[in-house]
């Protein structure tokens, strides 16, 4: 066979497998502006997320009074004031759809700052830091011990950093079962280990995972595993916010001491050091300088490390900040430096935010306590009786959201003559009939109507199930067809 | 292996020397970690085959090494449901039909539990929503052979019709042309006769006079002088609309000359008493009921 030979820089002996091994990163840590909001932040987040279940909210008797609640087995929903029903999923719908254009807009005004101050991810992952940098030092010190042997000392700390570690995973697992059961019997029934089999099971999954993706796959998620940066990246224009680097006031890098040469001579010296703070901080471990670029998560820690360098060196704070391409190319054609929060872009996305939220509380406030659904039986759809009429069969479910018993009587309006009867119930007004409906539940009765026989009938009528609350007069009503064999 | 190391010029990775008209293959290598993935399901199946039964041999299988089974495992987790129901259903055991029906929890465990019953047994026959069929009774309606009230739909279902247990209910119709009691011309006259007794239409040369003489003498004693039928004897009501083999008069014909005598098994001992009672609910809330 003719062998090609390949030109030099071609040859390569290292066709390795497809997948590059992770570097370990050492965020050095940092103080600031940017951390400061974060570590608000962050109490803010894991505050909510711990304490919220612990939140009541009086409902009136029998009914649960945890503000917030996912009761599975009774198939609600409790939100503060809101108590959402099964049938009613669609307000989760309304909800994603709200969360979807808040991380739009967000995207819009200043990129990732999702993902830079909010997302559970780095909320955990930083505090996990937070807990590693306590016990074991900061990067220096912990790079320095990577790479000598393993000691005593050393083995004790890494020992103890799991342990909380694994103590926070553990609390972070605990307290997301409590949204799904009354939360202090939750506790109680936990210690004394009465608590259901899969609450459990669910705690160890979430020990686990949070241990797992905040302890070790940290940055990896956000880089490799999350949807968000490439769906951002689509979304972002040029006037979006994003951390930069302002490579028209830094470069050419150089010495403080090489700067104030070049400059003597008249000559441009930039303001860039290359002391690579700005990189020791960065919790994905990349470099700001090459440009905007996946890996970053907007989180602004590299912005506080370069301010704390300037001031050291006497220059002006914000070589790195959040800044968009736009300003970069004005600066150096000499221009004003603009901001325009106000665009299309994010009028559209208020408003359509706006838009769903008023909707949703538009249905919230008129959303009805009383429902009937219909079902039409099937087989036999219709059954002429011994003397010729014709009935047809149907289930009713009632839904009463209310909390308290109600009666409730029901008509049938549409075919001529027609007869209702509720099996089940002889009730004392034969031709209206009236059941009692209990408190929060949902009702299903099986309901015959029977009309006389007529040959010049219609083969399908509409019928109407009028549903009328004895009470309090609140309506219902749900319609099918009446058909003839 | 010498063509393991031809780079190719393009992409600059080595090939593995595959060639296909002139095609070459380049060397992509799995990542570890599926390969390691890869071989620890190997691992994992060889673990398997030991465990659990898998292997088939000629006269059974192996067994593994906890003599798991998923049948026993199936028995043991339909034993816990029964228990678990067991509370709900003893006290439907206790209830009587009438109360039942009059105690709206009671009624929807009880059609809950008779639905799938009645699925599971009487729906070949009658259809899935007991809309019967021709020779079968359709349930929704409330014509009834054997009587519609609660206890005489359980009766019904507990021991059948001429279903051979020593309870059921007997009574047949007389195959009264095979047997030569009545002629063919005067089969036709009462074919015509039982049909103007319910208003529908008779053959033009029909004599109503000779029908009803050969009514009275042949047929009152089951379905009574003004054919009304009786449910004692399964007799059906031949002045209503509703009819189980057909009412034209080739099939009335056929049915005085031949006889009917369809079967409804005996559930007694097949279904346990409460199940069937849930059925009886059931099947007299279809609308059936009388
Ligand atoms: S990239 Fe994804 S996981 Fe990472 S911070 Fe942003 S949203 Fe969170
Ligand atoms: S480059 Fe800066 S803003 Fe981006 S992730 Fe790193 S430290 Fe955060």
């Amino acid at each position: 066979m003719n062998k090609p030979v390949p030109p030099a820089e071609l040859m390569t002996d290292e066709d390795g497998p497809l997948y590059a091994p992770r570097k370990k990163v050492y965020p050095q840590s940092v103080s600031g502006r940017f951390r400061s909001i974060k570590w608000r932040l962050m109490a803010v987040c894991l505050g909510v997320y711990y304490l919220l279940p612990f939140v009541r909210w009086h409902r009136g008797l029998g009914a649960p009074d945890q503000a917030v609640l996912i009761d599975f087995p009774n198939r609600r929903f409790y939100f503060f004031f809101i108590e959402l029903w099964p049938q009613e999923i669609y307000y989760f719908t309304g909800l994603l759809v709200l969360a979807a254009f808040a991380l739009f807009l967000m995207n819009a005004l200043g990129g990732r700052i999702w993902c830079g101050y909010l997302c559970p991810q780095t909320v955990w992952t930083d505090l996990f830091y937070a807990v590693e940098r306590l016990v074991e030092g900061d990067r220096r010190a912990q790079m320095k011990a990577d790479a000598g042997p393993m000691t005593v000392n050393r083995a004790g700390r890494r020992a103890l950093k799991h342990a909380i570690w694994l103590m926070i995973a553990w609390w972070t697992g605990g307290a997301w079962v409590l949204y799904f059961a009354d939360a202090p019997t939750l506790v109680r029934d936990l210690a004394t280990f009465q608590a259901p089999a899969i609450a459990y099971v669910w705690i160890a999954m979430l020990t686990a995972s949070t241990y797992l993706l905040a302890g070790y796959v940290r940055e990896q998620v956000c880089v490799y595993m999350c949807p968000w940066p490439r769906i951002q990246a689509a979304l972002t224009d040029e006037w979006a916010l994003n951390v930069t680097y302002k490579y028209d006031r830094g470069e050419p890098r150089c010495s403080v001491k090489k700067a104030f040469d070049i400059r003597s001579l008249g000559e441009k010296a930039g303001d860039c050091i290359d002391c690579n703070q700005c990189v020791a901080v960065c919790p994905t471990g990349i470099d700001i300088r090459d440009g905007a670029q996946l890996g970053c998560i907007q989180c602004g820690l590299c912005i506080d490390a370069c301010d704390a360098v300037m001031t050291k060196v006497s220059r002006k704070a914000g070589l790195i900040g959040y800044d968009n391409d736009i300003n970069v190319q004005r600066r150096v054609a000499g221009k004003q430096e603009i901001f325009k929060p106000v665009r299309a872009r994010t009028v559209v996305y208020a408003s359509l935010i706006t838009v769903v939220c008023a909707v949703m509380l538009y249905a919230l406030m008129s959303r009805t306590l009383l429902d009937v659904n219909v079902l039409h039986d099937r087989n036999p759809i219709a059954v002429r009786l011994s003397d010729g009429a014709i009935r047809n069969g149907y289930t009713l479910r009632f839904l009463n959201k209310r909390g308290f018993d109600r009666v409730i009587a029901i008509d049938v309006d549409g075919p001529a003559e027609a007869k209702l009867h509720v099996i089940g119930s002889d009730s004392v007004t034969p031709d209206r009939p009236m059941i009692v409906l209990a408190r929060d539940t949902t009702t299903e009765l099986r309901v015959l109507v029977t009309t006389p026989f007529d040959e010049k009938a219609e083969k399908s009528v509409p019928v109407t199930f009028r549903v009328t609350d004895i009470g309090l007069g609140e309506v219902a009503s749900a319609t099918d067809h009446f058909v003839l064999p | 292996m010498s063509e393991h190391n031809e780079i190719d010029r393009v992409s600059g990775r080595s090939t593995t020397g595959h060639d296909w008209d002139g095609i070459k293959e380049l060397n992509t290598p799995l990542p570890r970690w599926w390969v390691l993935t890869f071989y620890a399901t190997i691992v994992w199946a060889i673990g398997y085959w030991v465990v659990y039964p898998a292997w088939p041999l000629v006269s059974g299988y192996t067994t593994g090494l906890f003599q798991y089974s998923t049948r026993a495992s199936v028995a043991t987790d339909l034993a816990d449901l029964e228990k678990l129901r067991g509370e709900k259903m003893a006290v439907l055991g206790n209830a009587s039909l009438a109360d039942i029906e009059k105690d709206p929890a009671l009624l929807a465990l009880a059609r809950a539990r008779g639905k799938t019953v009645f699925a599971d047994n009487c729906a070949p026959c009658h259809g899935s929503g007991g809309a019967g069929a021709k020779g079968y009774p359709n349930l929704n309606d409330d014509d009834w052979l054997w009587g519609g009230s609660l206890d005489q739909i359980m009766q019904t279902i507990q021991f059948g019709a001429r279903s051979g247990h020593a309870k059921t209910h007997e009574g047949q119709m007389l195959a009264f042309g095979r047997d030569g009691v009545l002629k063919k011309d005067e089969i036709v006259t009462v074919a015509n006769y039982v049909r103007s007794l319910s208003g529908l239409s008779t053959a033009p040369k029909f004599d109503a006079a000779a029908g009803k003489k050969l009514f009275t003498e042949n047929c009152t004693s089951c379905h009574g002088d003004n054919g009304k039928g009786n449910p004692e004897l399964g007799a059906p009501n031949l002045t209503d609309q509703i009819w189980l083999y057909g009412s034209d008069e080739g099939a009335l014909v056929e049915t005085i000359t031949n006889g009917r005598a369809g079967v409804m098994p005996a559930w007694v001992g097949r279904l346990d008493p409460v199940t069937v009672k849930a059925l009886a609910v059931y099947v007299h809330s279809l609308g059936g009921g009388k």
